[in-house]
């Protein structure tokens, strides 16, 4: 049918194009001009502004930072909850869906459940309290205790976001056929030979996948600092906010934007380029 | 190199008894088919003895070694899979050479044998390329040569060709011998095509429900089947079972009179292999009415009855039987099989 009308497939495919150049690329384009420019003028004022301000290098630390200690650890967590889950035969359904139950409660509502159990009055604390670790409440996520209110800001992001990743590496693990690791077994590789010789590069792509949305979505992370740590915490996206909300300052907080955008690509391309898929190497 | 023992192997899946105490000995150097349908427990018996299922009672004894127990890497043994289990990542060499390098083989001696191997399969061209540019049946071959590579004492194969075409199938059929023969390795190999385990094997154990049902020689299995459904799963057309009636312990064939085995009942099973007959006139013939008559260049297949038992016989080609003609048959004595028409297990025919 479509050999008749060429222009039908082009058709269909309009109104989300459209759909993606009025939402996406005209504000990006706008956001980017916002950044650059001064009274209608072309001008790095903005950016300057941005890189003198006082929480500038802190935002870009923590943001790194962060990113640095909560996307390995996801890895990690996501390639041992795939590979138990693998050699679970009954009740596997059951604990891919309990698993994913993070992926459905939004990045805010994680925060809230992470504070009502790190606050001064919280249930972390009642708990050590009962134990006798602790004599009277403690504070986690105050400005005067950075390396906690850190971790506790780490645990909730690897809490809130392993799930995506565990899905991804789930669907990738569930492609290698067993055999290969069979083969590798009777050839004489052990459980730990097996996985990073034959496991681990056949589920490349999947591992690909994984990183570069779960990197994105790191130096993307707001909600989840928010709520735990208000301003004690500046990250990036944060300081877009600031700028925006409190200090409206729309052309520094698109610098901010444009910033977390280009540290997006580039690690994107950085991941394309270190972990290169090459489908002649695919089973 | 070394014999085989497997000894009272029971493999229970809850209620299911996949393998019912299978025991079964196979030489140094010998190749064995483990041939049945499918489920009848074949391939769970090669997985136990590779170490990759678990026995639930019974002994496998490599060598006059138990195996049981041990990691399928310190059995002594390699194997070669069904969809070839060829690494994706690694080129032809690297895969010829996985065994070796998990036995931190040194790099000379890794050389000589992937090249040895190599060679034996004829897969010199391919070893820098990886195996997604190759077909299925030089995938096969590198997972051969993989397996031959580490010089293993026992060769298990997991029906190796079902996922060739069948003009390759026959053709590396015909190389597998060549190269096992010259390699000189225990074999087991498991197959539900009975042309390629009687083809392969010196010997072929027949399974069926989880049972080895007979041991032996392609051609002996073939005209001496132990049961009905040994019979009935090897050979195409498949033996013919005719049930027969006995009296003065003699079967009428026609108006020749066939000495039925001794201590029988009324009724006895006639087994006839398709092309254990020649044409002889009625009525001294026994009479079979033919329903369809298809001439196949080198033979000529008749289908129909005989005492109202679906039959299928071969003839030469140069008979001339049409469809719906009634015909006499001479029986050759010699390669008839008396079954008991209870138990299916066939009965020693009186000795000439």
């Amino acid at each position: 049918m479509t050999q008749n009308r060429p222009w039908i497939p082009y058709l269909l495919i309009l109104p989300s194009v459209a759909f993606l150049a009025l939402l996406f690329v005209v504000p990006l384009v706008q956001t980017i001009w916002l950044a650059l420019s001064d009274n209608g003028a072309p001008s790095l004022a903005n950016a300057e502004r941005m890189v003198t301000d006082i929480n500038f290098t802190r935002s870009v630390r923590n943001t790194f930072l962060l990113t640095i200690v909560v996307v390995p650890v996801q890895i990690a967590i996501a390639l041992a909850m795939g590979t138990m889950v693998s050699k679970v035969g009954r009740g596997r359904e059951t604990i891919l869906w309990i698993w994913t139950i993070p992926l459905g409660i939004s990045d805010l509502a994680a925060g809230l459940v992470w504070l009502s159990i790190l606050q001064n009055t919280g249930y972390f604390n009642s708990l050590l309290f009962s134990l006798g670790v602790i004599g009277r409440q403690a504070s986690w996520l105050s400005y005067q205790t950075p390396i906690a209110l850190f971790i506790a800001i780490a645990v909730a992001e690897i809490w809130r976001g392993t799930a995506i990743v565990m899905v991804i590496i789930v669907a990738g693990l569930n492609q290698v056929p067993k055999e290969f690791k069979e083969a590798a077994e009777i050839f004489g590789a052990g459980p730990w030979t097996r996985f990073w010789r034959i496991t681990l590069p056949l589920i490349r792509p999947a591992l690909q996948s994984a990183l570069i949305l779960r990197t994105v979505l790191a130096f993307e992370v707001f909600a989840v600092v928010y709520a735990l740590g208000g301003r004690n915490f500046p990250v990036l996206v944060g300081e877009a906010y600031n700028w925006q909300n409190q200090n409206q300052n729309y052309s520094v907080a698109a610098v901010y934007a444009v910033l977390i955008m280009i540290i997006s690509l580039a690690a994107t391309l950085i991941y394309l380029k270190a972990l290169k898929v090459d489908p002649e190497r695919l089973p | 190199m070394a014999n085989i023992v497997i000894d009272r192997i029971r493999k229970s899946f809850g209620a299911f008894q996949a393998l019912k105490e299978v025991s079964l000995t196979i030489n140094d150097g010998e190749f064995v088919s483990l041939l049945g349908p499918s489920g009848c427990g074949k391939t769970t018996l090669l997985r136990i003895i590779a170490g990759l299922e678990t026995s639930t009672s019974g002994d496998v004894r490599i060598g006059d070694r138990s195996i049981i127990g041990l990691a399928p890497k310190d059995r002594g043994l390699a194997m070669v899979f069904q969809n070839y289990a060829v690494f994706p990542h690694m080129t032809v060499y690297e895969n010829v050479a996985f065994g070796l390098r998990m036995q931190k083989a040194d790099e000379a001696r890794v050389k000589a044998q992937v090249e040895k191997a190599a060679g034996l399969l004829h897969i010199e061209p391919y070893l820098d390329r990886y195996p997604n540019k190759l077909s299925g049946g030089q995938r096969q071959r590198v997972a051969v040569a993989r397996a031959l590579a580490v010089k293993p004492k026992v060769l298990l194969m997991d029906e190796p060709l079902s996922n060739l075409d069948a003009l390759l199938r026959l053709e590396m059929r015909t190389e597998l011998k060549t190269v096992l023969q010259s390699a000189g390795t225990t074999t087991i190999y498991v197959t539900h095509d009975q042309t390629e385990a009687m083809g392969l094997s010196d010997r072929i154990a027949v399974m069926h429900n989880g049972v080895v049902e007979q041991v032996g020689h392609p051609v002996e299995i073939y005209n001496h089947p132990a049961t009905r459904f040994v019979g009935g799963f090897i050979g195409n057309p498949p033996m013919n079972f005719i049930k027969v009636p006995v009296s003065n312990g003699q079967v009428a064939a026609g108006e020749e009179q066939l000495a039925a085995p001794k201590d029988v009942g009324n009724e006895i099973v006639l087994g006839l292999r398709g092309e254990a007959v020649e044409l002889a006139p009625l009525p001294q013939g026994l009479e079979m009415k033919v329903r369809v008559a298809e001439p196949m260049g080198s033979h000529l297949l008749l289908t129909g009855s005989i005492h109202d038992q679906p039959v299928r016989v071969i003839l030469p080609a140069s008979e001339t039987v049409k469809s719906g003609d009634t015909i006499g048959l001479k029986l050759d004595s010699k390669r008839i099989t008396w079954l008991s028409p209870e138990s299916g297990r066939s009965i020693p025919a009186v000795s000439a």
